[in-house]
């Protein structure tokens, strides 16, 4: 069975007096563990494609099956639950709290699902270890690079160990190198079994996912899987 | 999110900005300061004048000639002559009465005091032995007047503190002669000073006994009878056996009027209550603006915070979180206000108690109580609509806003 199941997605938004489909008849079926890229041109859909995905967004028509359990019905403080347990999001612009330090933003996923501060104190030296962030547990985002401020967001997607992770344009604010880095490392949690589903431009990062869908006019033109261009 | 958790996560918010915080704290304690000094001030004023009457003497009754009637004008108004006066021999009868306890005639007339080459004006009290202790009367030096003199027209006189200091200065008053009109009196005591009540001094004031006053104003009538009852309780009763003599000595007729100082007071006490309440009033308004000012700055704040909203709603915050993250940081900003106004009112009082020191300016506790509470209070009302906008906004348009 797959982990994401999309059947029939319909998705329009109403800008002024237009209508914009921005989501036409999406079908698509993503096991546990694979790695992918949306690809397309802005405004073929990807974004509102990944916030769907995430939850964050409800289709108007058509069912999302999450691991075989259909989360369109849900509430929004149930869906706002299994976005806390099982999805991870990354973002172009990081989204961390100014105010907060890097440690206290890693921790925010457990402190909203009521974790105990021992336990969670324990949980994030982990994650600053395993992230190599350890020196800069005590900075507020303001005070740290882009590359270590990206690196405290995924961090803190993961620290609740979803299912999946959700990027949109991770690399999208860094320069190549710290790029590079960001995306060896996304591909390392991947590697580690979480379904990796990632949104770019960048043909560069496309060219390293298995899987790589490519969008237009709200349509999926083109599912490639590399094991059959290598072919 | 433990109760915990969104503690820190609102006082974090708070404190991240600070001048926002600050003037927010600083309208609230406006407002909260403002009725604690209002309400001392107008409790201080209720409380001088309560004082000022309970100085009176307790349990006393003031007899008055003629019936103040509180009715307009009657048919009676026209038929009754002038009232008959009050005199000693009616003092001397209330003493009969079996509640009363005490009894002093009061003879007013003004005069020149001289001593030496010194003279001056000098209002003239003729009463009995009793007086003082009706009106708790201390004395420096000497005696009061003696229970022998009551009767009779003695040439002694009880000097005031003002009026020994004046015409005596530094020299021994008591055994003196002082010429009080056209009579030689014979200083038999002093005063102790600042015995006070209805704006009548007795620290200038020169006490005879009252046939020596009468006498001397060549009169037989009195100024007022002052009686004390027996007890608190004997009050009402008093009154009415009081009423009841002077009525058969008046051939059936009540025309004197006789004025407790519990009605006084009473009236006073609610009089001056009700102003307090008003001015408590308000400054309410005071705070009413405040809190208006609370929800304002707490919508410029989640309008300020969206990408922070949306954030926390993508990571699985619950509507219930955010909403409480944004109540309990309005009513942090509210507590912190009303801590600050309660200090900042009751340095306000002390410094009105240190300019007037005659007036007793402390807030009264209902005022404190009902300040702080409205302050908490219009924190959580008004608080509450903005921190039910940032739970109800759509993630997907928060987290496009740069706004964390």
């Amino acid at each position: 069975m797959a982990q994401i199941e999309l059947a029939g997605i319909e998705r329009t938004f109403t800008l002024g007096d237009s209508r914009v489909h921005a989501l036409r008849n999406i079908e698509l079926a993503v096991s546990a563990g694979e790695y992918l890229a949306i690809m397309g041109p802005s405004g073929s859909g990807k974004s509102t494609l990944l916030n769907l995905l995430g939850l964050l967004d409800r289709p108007d028509a058509g069912h999302y099956r999450l691991e075989g359990r259909d989360v369109t019905a849900l509430s929004g403080d149930e869906q706002a639950a299994v976005r806390r347990d099982r999805i991870g999001f990354v973002f172009q612009s990081f989204h961390l709290v100014p105010r907060l330090s890097a440690a206290e933003n890693i921790a925010l996923p457990l402190m909203l699902s009521g974790m105990p501060p021992a336990e969670r104190d324990a949980r994030v030296a982990r994650a600053l270890h395993d992230f190599g962030l350890e020196s800069r547990a005590r900075h507020r985002p303001e005070e740290l690079s882009g590359g270590q401020r990206q690196r405290v967001a995924i961090a803190r997607a993961t620290i609740m160990q979803p299912a999946m992770l959700l990027a949109d344009e991770p690399t999208g604010n860094l320069d190549r190198h710290t790029g590079q880095e960001v995306t060896e490392l996304l591909e390392a949690l991947n590697a580690g079994g979480t379904t990796l589903i990632v949104v770019t431009h960048d043909p560069a990062m496309g060219a390293r996912a298995n899987r790589r869908l490519m969008m237009e006019d709200g349509a999926i033109v083109d599912d490639v899987l590399a094991s059959d261009m290598t072919r | 999110m433990t109760p915990a958790d969104t503690l820190r996560f609102a006082s974090r918010a708070a404190a991240a900005y600070p001048l926002r915080t600050a003037l927010m704290v600083l309208a609230m304690s406006i407002g909260v300061a403002a009725v604690v000094v209002l309400t001392a001030l107008g409790d201080g004023a209720r409380r001088y004048v309560v004082d000022e009457f309970a100085s009176l003497g307790a349990n006393l009754i003031i007899v008055l000639p003629g019936r103040t009637e509180t009715g307009g004008v009657n048919p009676g108004s026209f038929i009754t002559g002038t009232p008959r006066d009050l005199t000693v021999a009616d003092a001397a009868a209330l003493t009969r009465a079996p509640l009363v306890h005490r009894v002093a005639p009061l003879s007013v007339g003004n005069s020149e005091i001289a001593v030496g080459g010194k003279l001056r004006e000098v209002m003239v009290l003729g009463t009995t032995s009793d007086y003082a202790g009706i009106r708790l009367l201390d004395l420096n030096q000497g005696r009061f007047l003696p229970p022998e003199a009551d009767k009779q027209a003695s040439a002694v006189a009880v000097i005031g503190s003002l009026i020994r200091k004046e015409l005596f200065g530094s020299e021994p008053a008591v055994g003196r002669m002082i010429r009080v009109g056209d009579r030689r009196l014979r200083v038999i005591g002093v005063l102790a000073p600042a015995a006070k009540g209805l704006g009548m001094s007795h620290d200038e004031l020169v006490i005879v006994p009252v046939a020596t006053a009468q006498a001397m104003f060549n009169t037989n009538t009195l100024f007022r009878i002052m009686a004390e009852a027996s007890s608190r309780e004997a009050l009402i009763p008093a009154q009415r056996q009081i009423e009841q003599i002077l009525q058969a000595r008046r051939d059936g007729e009540l025309d004197v009027t006789l004025i407790t100082q519990d009605a006084i007071l009473g009236t006073f006490d609610r009089i001056l209550g009700a102003l307090t309440l008003a001015v408590a009033g308000i400054a309410g308004i005071s705070l009413a603006v405040a809190g208006i000012l609370v929800m304002n700055v707490m919508l410029v704040a989640v309008t300020q915070r969206t990408g922070e909203i949306g954030l926390l709603k993508a990571l699985g915050a619950n509507t219930t979180d955010i909403r409480n993250a944004f109540i309990v940081e309005a009513l942090l900003l509210s507590l912190a206000g009303a801590a600050a106004g309660y200090g900042l009112g009751q340095a306000g009082a002390w410094v009105i108690r240190l300019l007037w020191p005659v007036l007793p300016a402390w807030p009264p506790d209902w005022a404190v109580i009902a300040g702080v509470g409205t302050a908490l209070a219009t924190g959580l009302v008004f608080g509450v609509m903005p921190a039910r906008r940032a739970a109800r906004l759509d993630p997907v348009q928060a987290l496009s806003r740069r706004g964390g």
